[in-house]
């Protein structure tokens, strides 16, 4: 058969074989046991051609409502975000898309500086002193600072509020069963972590506390008074952190966290159905040597020449092996990359002014739907997503609002029965005040 | 100017260049300060570059330069399966419809992705041999851990809960044994035998009443099919344990031999490997990981159902180990991994492995005149050659590996697997010429007789590349992690 992917031909073929000294390319596979070998070609769809292909997957993907069709109001960890033009220009250089792991790194520097930059941006954001190369993502990068802490600290128990992320929190749950860990949450109180029972619950045996910043509600945990109470049992202080609030907010480090991580997401990464995004892990320089995932230092060659390597890796699993404590391997580099375009594109005063423009446009809806009628359920400081209440289930609301292009907020009586007909609300720099006028006057139509 | 130095983006930062164009402020502001509770401002801006769009795309294109992809040239990194990442798969991932949909919308209205998705699982179902399929997993580290956590979780559903082993031969890629320590489990290392394979002698040994499953590549990393697989999978299923399959090798068997029939019960794959997803520099990657019919019960949630013409996202399943990854996993990945499926049909992958082996067969037989074989039998999709007979000679594998680099090459896996003295792994993979194949062989060649003649310019290799060897020690003694202006 002849296909574009694959240049051998016949006589290349009958040459190749020759060398080898065989006859067909089947005595090759005479080593696999004539009872498990397949016969025959696979039952799966026959090969298109790339303009039938690209026709038929173009018309799969127009069965879904995309967000540059429509207006979206749906955060829950995943946003509908500027993402600056040229940061697909510097993900399509092949030269970056087409290499792995940067191995070998006379050849590897441009990946290597690249990340190497990534974790300075990371670090500048959250405040910490040292970031790894990347995660999946930010539920199982808050998986991996609940076994760090628990190795660390040599503890059994993690403390995680209500008010993290229902998906990161399972997410959380898979990996401490893995590790016969225990996992407790805090229950909320007004929208933010219950104070007085999570002082309570932390006691001796507690590796870890994680709250999220801004949390799962939109609103600002008071990590001052957190940190306080977390640190006297000797517990880690973890914070989940979506990096573009801090833009504005007062970064997890300088609130005293041990490991700060999230998702990059909002930075130039699409939302693309939840994945691929790009979780980070940063940490104080205590941990360093214990945080999982690919780190990149700098050093210098035999001329004196700055230049990058993957480094302190006798953490990771390919010289540890079972004594490793991750077993991270392959991450989410070239997300990282496109985060890092977009922090550099954005810049110092850009990230600001996108965080600003969040909080500002958060605002105007808020106020907007409380003038409409609507409860603002936890009420309070936020910094782009809030909760409103409504008169019927969020599952038909959305229905009815997508038929005008427009994609609602997240129903939270998924994860907490409480909250039935509770919407959480996502406004971001994206939205124009036409669309949140719109939004506003189609939900109290609904509402009346 | 191959070797000026390179700056980092934070040094081409000057106060007062924006490099981006935010949507219009068009809400009437409120006052900033009473957005956010007293002392949570920031005070102090992270100190993030201050450039222009085109400062920006000189730096990358710059750093681009100072990489080497596999579009730059031959990268027969072994285990690695560095084939050529079709550029339809860029494209199509990058549709509206795939790229810009939220995991959390209703779903009436990402029917296209779950079809796509189910119809990836239908696949990857036939080409594993396998009953069911879950995408979630993100890279293969982390479908070996899910599809262990699996088979935990069977066993402690039969009350079987002194199944703590899983047994990892010795030339196993190193996230085997992490990922059993990571689910709880841990590992027994069984030697591989003087031809390479896994000496079942020696399993039947280990294998006992606390086997957890035994954990196979197959073919093997030193590119050897495991002859005597049906035999281990006996042994194994007999005292009671599971088998499961790394299926980072898998491009050595597509039509030819599925894990499913070879007696696996689970098994994970790269679909950035086989399955074309790009590498990325090191991810995103994806994991599926399938298993057996007893084993469903266990499969992370949610599982895409279809009931009748409508595709359904079930999270009912009361024996599930739960989520292993928020959303539905690297969907991006499976839009590529789904694109080259059907862009190859049956007749296609079948023509890949084909390939993919006549390749490293031919590589091989041609080297061997130069280069120590430690196993003289076909190879499948890679090979291993060992270094010794340079090593005599005052050159290390990693002297012929930088030696490499001048000839534009990325080189073979070096160092691995660990039960081969001085060990060069080479994949070429389907998708490269036998032209190319020659120049490679050639270059091999060359610096076998350098080793021989000359062996300083192999020692101290690179003698081309940006920047020479770097010292890796002091990078690890005193490490510097990430950017600080000198004050």
């Amino acid at each position: 058969m002849k296909h574009r992917y694959l240049p051998m031909t016949e006589q290349d073929k009958k040459a190749m074989l020759e060398t080898i000294g065989v006859s067909t390319i089947d005595e090759l596979f005479d080593d696999i046991p004539e009872k498990v070998r397949f016969q025959g070609q696979y039952n799966i769809k026959p090969a298109k051609s790339e303009t039938a292909l690209m026709k038929e997957l173009f018309k799969l993907a127009s069965k879904n409502a995309d967000l540059k069709e429509n207006v979206s109001f749906l955060g829950a960890g995943v946003y509908d975000h500027y993402i600056p033009v040229i940061v697909d220009h510097v993900l399509s250089r092949s030269e970056f898309y087409t290499a792995y792991t940067p191995y070998q790194p006379e050849i590897s520097q441009g990946e290597l500086q690249a990340i190497f930059e990534f974790q300075t941006m990371i670090c500048e954001l959250t405040g910490m002193e040292v970031a790894n190369s990347s995660m999946y993502d930010g539920g199982t990068a808050l998986a991996e600072a609940a076994m760090l802490s628990a190795g660390h600290t040599k503890r059994k128990t993690i403390v995680v509020s209500s008010a993290v992320h229902p998906e990161y929190r399972d997410v959380l749950k898979t990996y401490a069963k893995g590790q016969y860990l225990d996992v407790v949450e805090v229950p909320i109180k007004d929208g933010v972590t219950d104070q007085t029972v999570l002082k309570e619950m932390v006691t001796k045996d507690v590796a870890a506390v994680i709250v999220q910043y801004p949390n799962f509600f939109g609103r600002i945990e008071p990590l001052k008074e957190l940190e306080e109470l977390i640190h006297e049992q000797k517990a880690l202080f973890v914070v989940s952190s979506n990096p573009l609030s801090l833009g504005v907010l007062t970064p997890p480090g300088k609130f005293g966290a041990d490991i700060v991580v999230g998702d990059a997401q909002p930075f130039g990464i699409p939302t693309a159905f939840g994945g691929p995004h790009c979780g980070y892990f940063a940490v104080t320089s205590k941990l360093m040597r214990k945080v999982p995932g690919r780190l990149v230092g700098q050093t210098t060659d035999e001329q004196g020449r700055r230049g990058f390597v993957l480094t302190l890796q006798a953490r990771e699993q390919h010289i540890r092996r079972d004594k490793a404590t991750s077993n991270i391997c392959s991450n989410q580099a070239l997300n990282a990359l496109a985060a890092s375009v977009a922090m550099t594109a954005l810049g110092k005063n850009g990230v600001r002014e996108m965080a600003e423009a969040n909080l500002q446009k958060a605002h105007y809806a808020k106020n907007r739907l409380k003038a409409a009628g609507f409860e603002v359920v936890y009420d309070g400081y936020l910094f782009n997503e809030f909760v409103i209440k409504l008169n019927n289930p969020v599952k038909e609301i959305n229905q009815k609002l997508l038929q005008k292009g427009i994609i609602g907020g997240y129903d939270l009586g998924r994860d907490y029965p409480d909250l039935a007909n509770h919407m959480l609300l996502a406004v971001t720099e994206q939205r124009t005040k036409e669309e949140i006028d719109i939004l506003v006057k189609e939900l109290g139509d609904m509402h009346a | 100017m191959p070797n000026q130095e390179q700056r980092l983006i934070f040094e081409l930062s000057t106060p007062g260049r924006i490099g981006y164009s935010l949507p219009e402020m068009d809400v009437p502001e409120a006052e900033l300060t009473g957005l956010l509770p007293e002392g949570y401002w920031r005070k102090e801006e992270p100190a993030l570059p201050e450039v222009s769009e085109l400062d920006i795309m000189r730096h990358y294109t710059s750093l681009s330069k100072r990489n080497h992809g596999l579009d730059s040239g031959f990268y027969p990194l072994g285990s690695c399966t560095m084939k050529y990442n079709p550029k339809i798969n860029e494209n199509v991932a990058r549709f509206n419809g795939f790229a810009h949909i939220h995991p959390l919308q209703d779903e009436s209205s990402i029917q296209g992705a779950l079809e796509l998705m189910y119809d990836l699982q239908q696949h990857l179902k036939e080409i594993t041999g396998m009953d069911e399929v879950t995408l979630q997993p993100a890279a293969g580290a982390h479908g070996e851990w899910t599809g262990l956590m699996l088979i935990r979780a069977y066993h402690e559903a039969n009350g079987d809960r002194k199944r703590t082993k899983v047994i990892i031969p010795d030339s196993a890629h190193g996230t085997n044994p992490a990922s059993a320590t990571v689910a709880g489990l841990e590992t027994i290392t069984v030697k591989s035998g003087d031809n390479g394979l896994v000496d079942l002698e020696d399993l039947q040994r280990v294998v006992g009443e606390d086997t957890a499953a035994l954990m196979l590549t197959n073919p093997n990393t030193l590119g050897l099919f495991e002859e005597q697989i049906v035999e281990m999978a006996e042994v194994v299923h007999a005292a009671g344990g599971k088998v499961y399959y790394d299926g980072a090798n898998l491009n050595a068997v597509l039509s030819k031999a599925r894990p499913g029939d070879m007696g696996f019960d689970v098994v994970h794959l790269n679909l950035h490997k086989t399955f074309t997803g790009p590498h990325g520099g090191g991810g995103p990657g994806s994991g599926p990981v399938g298993v057996k019919a007893d084993l469903i019960p266990f499969l992370p949630k949610p599982v895409i159902n279809k009931q009748g013409d409508t595709y359904v996202l079930d999270y009912e399943r009361p024996q599930s180990i739960g989520r292993v990854k928020p959303f539905y996993g690297n969907f991006g990945i499976n839009v590529r991994a789904y694109t080259y499926i059907r862009s190859m049909g049956p007749d296609g992958l079948q023509a890949v492995t084909d390939y993919a082996v006549l390749n490293a067969n031919y590589m091989m037989r041609r080297l061997s005149a130069y280069y120590d074989l430690p196993f003289d039998r076909h190879c499948k999709h890679e090979f291993v050659l060992s270094g010794r007979r340079q090593k005599k000679l005052g050159v290390r594998t990693l002297d012929i590996a930088k030696r490499l680099l001048d000839f534009g090459y990325h080189p073979p896996t070096i160092y691995f697997p660990l039960n081969v003295e001085e060990c060069i792994m080479i994949e070429p993979t389907e998708t490269e010429s036998k032209e190319t194949l020659d120049s490679f062989i050639d270059a091999m060649i060359q610096i076998a007789k350098e080793a021989e003649e000359n062996p300083e310019i192999v020692q101290e290799a690179p003698h081309t590349t940006v920047v020479g060897r770097l010292d890796e020690t002091t990078a690890a003694r005193k490490p510097i992690l990430r950017y600080q202006a000198e004050i």
